[in-house]
């Protein structure tokens, strides 16, 4: 009979869904996450459709309103946010630090119940008639002005964010306190480095937004008017507020897969990283100067002019950790021994669209250009590329890395590559035009459009359907995988770290014995360029 | 934590360990005490994490009340008159005596915390804690009789507010941060009393001891930081300006 | 053996209580005299030291690891980064002539 693993070790729902295993937990988030996806890929879709023709023509104004802000809700808070860091931060982390679960197993579950709570109350406002302010929420329409489900809406983002908060807590407190003997800081793996930085992120920012919200739904709820101006309030306020968390977020969201796609470099390139205690300290400098930038969304606002100065000149240093990052990776793939396994190809894709992610945001990072382009398609084409082209690819690549490891079983490569070719393909004519669109000067979050932007949208949502096709596969190959895949060795893949070295899937308890760890978890071949370590 | 620290610098992580680590080996320290978690080595590893768990749920409490700090900074800054004026209609006399109570209930529960911590018997720890939440219950029950007196008064944000002063606007805009700023605090110190009697029970029920009494500790924690943010709460709303309305 | 927790005895716990009792009265005694802007400097200082005493004494982080210690400095800091760097808008607005009020 099969041996025992964290997969057959009990059966029934019970098991499942009362689990402290922080494996099954993972994969509880896995399927979860799925579904949110597919469900702000619908709000997509719709958006894409719309936008076909350039008279607002499928569905009212008020209508798109709601379709972009679904998208942007479900998208953000149910998706990107959690993604790599409940799925893969929870399934690796324990074992690349040697230790048999996170600090708190309970509240780790209680985080995902917490997750599924807030989605409910999201998908209530999505059913009931939608939200229209934008995920964005701005104040005064989202507390006077609009006659759309916001506060149900507010509480399943505030509810959710308590998911995050937990689930950072728990990093935290694991990272601290529970690697193994002789696991010190700078042994640790990269992706450890980066959900560490990330969980600093889900501590300090969250409860920030959770209070912004809270206050939206007290002035439209229990007239608490701190946005108020007829009272004085101050409707920039809410953007400070919000945005001091929801920059610090786009961070959650890259820093994780940046963290994979150091793992994933380093694995089929058969090299150490370049550089590792700048990469390692990287992580921590996003972290923290990410903190100090959010006044980059709020340029156009009726923010002080020096201010807005001091925010450009944050944000431009911020990209230079980032910068850091690429060059290292890049470094270690020179004169590397590279394979091109699916999982290294989203690496590659992730190297390139986030550099280009990355760069127009340095376009938006300058106040002057900025007052043109903000609010036009050029932002929505930046973050795209960095949130789709660089964190969903991470995402997917350490799907990919992992896969066998969390399933036990290969999937088939061959439709892994044309997946990830697709995703590619698809994305760029996604949002390339988009670029040009902004630049242009076709403004975001409108449902109609000035003809002589026709074909850059046709393009788009082409290139959208294409990327549509590129995700399902993945989901088609998996399911069918785990049923008729090869089963997977312990480390199919020749890499090294401590996730390698217990078999696929591995048992509940993780390590029948405590490993002492004597060296770097991540030991490939050293460069014969330098004396690599 | 003075020796402890020095094995933490050996083997960082996990303190207090012995180089080698192997499951099951018998006579390895607290290996079965009852209430090691099985991820856990030891006790002072589970400890260690409790309390550093709960220090890092306090920041983001930090944060999630320092959104409201920062609202009242922006409008105190920009209204200071009209905040001194709303200010002077809070009722001193009872704002600072809750001050006191819940100074007297961090007094109460910190020895509750040396109690367990010096193994007393049950009956010292669990009147401690009940004693706490007693001034926990007073504090809410002295916020009630303010909040009555404000719906009295018509000084609730809304369609009822009615304000006789100069600065209807900043008055308004003022009550709106006190009731969203002590309502939220209020709400915390509900769910500390929640927290209180599940602690209460356990330490009826002889569970904490010298050896394990993290869920005290960790508890009072809490409840000190539900003091902390009183403590300037108390001068930021009831204390703008000289002259007193009683 | 217990987590190695310094136990400190009931006086200092009563010593600090009465320090925070005493910076209550003084506040309310401060709040009565007019110091225009030293008021709220005074009044800050000493929420400030009752708050130290309060996460020292009765929080025992005065016998805490560094980590613990770092995390709630780390806290307070990033307040004031809410604080500090939203104020830059709020202190700066209308230097440019010609823009907000």
């Amino acid at each position: 009979m099969e041996t025992l693993n964290y997969l057959n070790n009990g059966h029934g729902a019970a098991s499942w869904l009362l689990t402290r295993d922080h494996k099954r937990i993972a994969l509880l988030y896995l399927v979860s996450i799925t579904a949110f996806f597919a469900i702000g890929g619908l709000f997509a879709f719709m958006i894409r459709l719309e936008l076909l023709t350039p008279a607002g023509d499928v569905m009212t104004a008020d209508t798109y309103n709601k379709m972009f802000t679904m998208h942007g809700v479900v998208m953000v808070f149910f998706f990107l946010i959690p993604s790599i860091p409940a799925v893969l931060g929870n399934f690796l982390i324990p074992i690349m630090i040697g230790a048999k679960d996170l600090a708190f197993p309970r509240v780790n579950l209680l985080s995902w119940y917490i997750y599924i709570l807030g989605g409910a109350f999201t998908l209530v406002a999505a059913l009931s008639g939608g939200v229209d302010t934008g995920w964005t929420f701005y104040t005064p329409y989202s507390t006077a002005a609009a006659n759309s489900h916001v506060i149900t809406a507010a509480m399943g983002v505030f509810i959710t964010g308590f998911s995050s908060i937990l689930t950072g807590l728990n990093f935290i407190v694991t990272v601290h306190r529970m690697r193994a003997p002789g696991l010190t800081w700078f042994r640790l793996p990269l992706f450890v480095w980066s959900m560490y930085a990330t969980s600093l992120i889900f501590i300090l920012g969250t409860p920030v937004i959770a209070i912004t919200v809270l206050l939206v739904a007290a002035e439209r709820g229990l007239h608490m008017g701190i946005f108020d101006p007829a009272l004085g309030g101050d409707p920039i306020l809410f953007q400070h507020l919000f945005w001091f968390y929801s920059h610090p977020a786009v961070y959650i969201m890259i820093l994780p897969a940046m963290g994979v796609i150091s793992e994933i470099v380093q694995a089929f390139t058969r090299k150490n990283i370049f550089g590792y205690s700048f990469v390692a300290f990287s992580s921590l400098a996003i972290a923290i100067i990410g903190f100090l930038v959010w006044g980059h969304h709020l340029f156009v606002s009726g923010q002080s002019v020096y201010a807005g100065l001091m925010f450009s000149l944050l944000s431009f240093m911020v990209a230079i950790p980032s910068a850091v990052k690429v060059f290292n990776w890049t470094a270690t793939i020179y004169k590397g021994s590279v394979q091109l396994d699916s999982s290294m190809l989203y690496a590659f894709g992730f190297i390139g669209l986030f550099t280009i992610g990355g760069l127009t945001g340095l376009f938006l990072a300058a106040v002057g250009l900025d007052v043109h382009i903000h609010d036009t398609y050029f932002v929505i084409a930046h973050f795209h590329y960095i949130m789709v082209g660089g964190a969903i690819m991470g995402y997917m690549g350490g799907l990919h890395y992992w896969w066998p490891k969390m399933s036990g079983r290969m999937y088939s490569e061959g439709w892994a590559k044309l997946a990830a070719g697709l995703i590619f393909v698809g994305f760029n004519l996604t949002f390339f035009p988009q670029f040009i669109l902004g630049y242009l000067g076709m403004p975001r979050r409108y449902h109609a459009y000035p003809p002589e932007f026709q074909v850059f949208n046709v393009a788009s949502t082409l290139g959208a359907t294409v990327l549509a096709v590129g995700y399902a596969l993945p989901l088609v190959y998996f399911i069918h995988s785990i049923f008729y895949g090869e089963k997977a060795p312990a480390d199919p893949w020749g890499a090294k770290g401590l996730e390698w070295e217990i078999p696929s899937p591995p048992p509940t308890e993780n390590f029948v014995v405590t490993p002492i760890v004597t060296h770097g978890t991540h030991q490939y071949a050293p460069s014969k360029e330098v004396g690599i370590v | 934590m003075s020796d402890g620290h020095a094995h933490a610098e050996h083997f960082p992580g996990r303190t207090h360990m012995p180089p080698v680590h192997v499951e099951g080996v018998p006579g390895a320290p607290h290996a079965h005490h009852p209430k090691l978690q099985h991820h856990f080595d030891n006790m002072p590893q589970q400890a260690e994490a409790s309390t550093l768990g709960m220090w890092v749920f306090l920041v983001t409490e930090i944060m999630f009340f320092g959104g409201l700090f920062m609202a009242y900074l922006i409008y105190r800054q920009a209204n200071p008159e009209g905040f001194a004026e709303a200010s002077h209609h809070l009722n001193v006399f009872w704002g600072a005596l809750n001050t006191i109570v819940l100074i007297v209930s961090s007094l109460t529960m910190a020895l509750g915390v040396r109690a367990a911590q010096t193994s007393a018997p049950p009956k010292t720890q669990v009147f401690w804690i009940v004693v706490t939440m007693m001034f926990g219950a007073t504090f809410l029950g002295i916020k009630a009789i303010e909040y009555a007196d404000k719906f009295r008064l018509n000084h609730v944000p809304g369609p009822n507010f009615h304000w006789e002063g100069q600065h209807a606007a900043a008055a308004q805009m003022f009550y709106s941060l006190y009731f969203c700023m002590t309502g939220l605090h209020a709400i915390h110190m509900i769910i500390g009393l929640g927290i209180m009697t599940v602690i209460a029970t356990m330490a009826w029920k002889r569970q904490f001891d010298a050896d394990y009494y993290t869920p005290v500790e960790v508890a009072g924690l809490y409840w000190h930081f539900v003091d902390i943010v009183w403590i300037f709460l108390f001068p930021l709303l009831y204390l703008i300006g000289g002259h007193f309305v009683e | 053996m217990a987590v190695a927790h310094h136990v400190a005895p009931k006086s200092m716990y009563y010593m600090v209580f009465g320090a925070l009792i005493v910076g209550t009265l003084l506040t309310v005694g401060a709040a009565k005299v007019d110091m225009g802007p030293l008021n709220n400097v005074v009044m800050l200082a000493i929420a400030c030291t009752k708050a130290s005493l309060v996460i020292l004494f009765f929080m025992h982080v005065r016998w805490s690891s560094r980590l613990t210690w770092v995390v709630a400095m780390a806290g307070f800091f990033w307040l004031l980064i809410l604080f500090g760097v939203g104020l830059t808008d709020y202190l700066t607005r209308g230097w440019v002539p010609g823009t907000l009020r």
